[in-house]
């Protein structure tokens, strides 16, 4: 039977987008906005189940960088979940991040990366770190499963501690790359 | 013809503000909330358009129990209308939307907004959820606004429209972190130091 995504083998052994949720939790991030991405399905879905968390979905990803900005201004923390392509809506609202310092933690899935089977995904996919870099958001790699926990922490803590914005950029090998076979 | 002036409007809005939280979007209704009196509890926006609402609302779910403002004009949410529908989806009470709608894109020489091509924005308020949304054109029709944002079950939009006027230049401060720490020393206290 085909399979939608094809996983490392760690991926399967490690719930990482549970240590991710946990991470959160402990760094007391309220706010947890996010345009869906197959690689965050399962982190979407802890924060909807968490009652702590306000899980806002968006209609597109620069509407989280203003949620974050409000929300710090009113004395909460929020994370945003997006997938790479994303990172190019956010360009020149990431303005609030450069000039005014507010704290933004960024999880971003990759696409456009190994094993990626539509070249559509290709440019914003390949783009994407130099992107952030250009608008000032300095960026975090998770490429194994088993990192994921101390990763996220350490995201958490320089985005929120040091006033600065992060991208944690999610491998897709670890996400798994979308097949386009039908499910049977 | 739009008869309201947007100064007016603006300063009866945010006289005797109590604790109301006030985010003020780019261009001149940044320069309005100024003219109504520099104020640690406003957030006016030197960029970032589309944002407005967005970071109101991000505020609204982070302090339910204040009122949240957002004072914005018709370009500045033509670029973001998705928060509106972003908006309906949480349904926060506390927050509402005032667009000071002349229809124009005021800072940069006057252009036509779609509004001035008939695009109902208060329409758009209303299909995306808000509890109350309505087009206002008189100074009777300021009190109700006045009323809804201190006291109404929201999210409320109001679409006020106001003449086009040309104003001078009331500016607040520039430095974007120092508009941050202001807002959050003058909400939070001590606690704005704890992260």
């Amino acid at each position: 039977m085909p399979r939608k995504t094809s996983k490392t083998h760690s991926a399967d052994a490690i719930d990482w987008p549970a240590a991710i949720h946990s991470a959160l939790k402990s760094q007391r991030v309220r706010q947890v906005s996010y345009v869906p991405d197959a690689g965050h399905k399962r982190l979407i879905e802890l924060c909807h189940a968490d009652k702590g968390m306000t899980a806002v979905p968006l209609t597109t990803e620069e509407e989280g960088i203003g949620l974050a900005a409000g929300a710090w201004l009113g004395g909460e923390r929020a994370a945003l979940l997006m997938q790479s392509s994303g990172v190019g809506n956010c360009a020149n609202v990431l303005t609030l991040a450069a000039t005014c310092g507010f704290p933004l933690l960024m999880l971003v899935t990759m696409r456009g990366e190994t094993g990626e089977r539509n070249p559509w995904q290709v440019p914003m996919g390949q783009a994407t770190p130099e992107a952030l870099r250009l608008a000032g958001v300095c960026t975090l790699r998770l490429e194994r499963a088993e990192d994921a926990s101390a990763v996220a922490n350490t995201a958490a803590k320089v985005a929120f501690e040091e006033q600065s914005a992060v991208a944690l950029l999610i491998s897709q090998q670890l996400i798994g790359v979308k097949s386009f076979e039908e499910k049977r | 013809m739009n008869a309201l002036n947007r100064r007016d409007v603006v300063a009866s809005l945010l006289e005797r503000r109590d604790g109301l939280l006030v985010v003020a979007g780019l261009g001149t209704p940044a320069w309005d909330c100024t003219a109504a009196g520099d104020h640690p509890l406003t957030f006016p926006l030197w960029g970032a358009m589309g944002s407005a609402c967005m970071i109101g609302l991000g505020l609204a779910l982070a302090q339910p129990k204040r009122r949240v403002l957002v004072v914005t004009g018709d370009g500045e949410i033509l670029m973001g209308l998705g928060s509106l529908a972003t908006i309906g989806a949480q349904r926060p009470g506390n927050l509402s939307v005032v667009v000071l709608d002349n229809e124009r894109y005021g800072e940069t020489g006057m252009q036509k907004t779609h509004t001035a091509y008939g695009i109902d924005l208060a329409g758009v308020a209303c299909a995306c959820g808000f509890a109350d949304s309505r087009l206002v054109r008189t100074n009777a029709g300021i009190a109700a606004v006045r009323s809804g944002v201190y006291r109404g079950r929201g999210p409320l939009f109001f679409q006020i429209k106001i003449r086009p006027d040309a104003l001078p230049l009331v500016l607040p401060p520039r430095d974007g972190a120092h508009l941050k720490h202001r807002f959050r020393e003058a909400l939070l206290g001590e606690k704005a130091a704890a992260q």
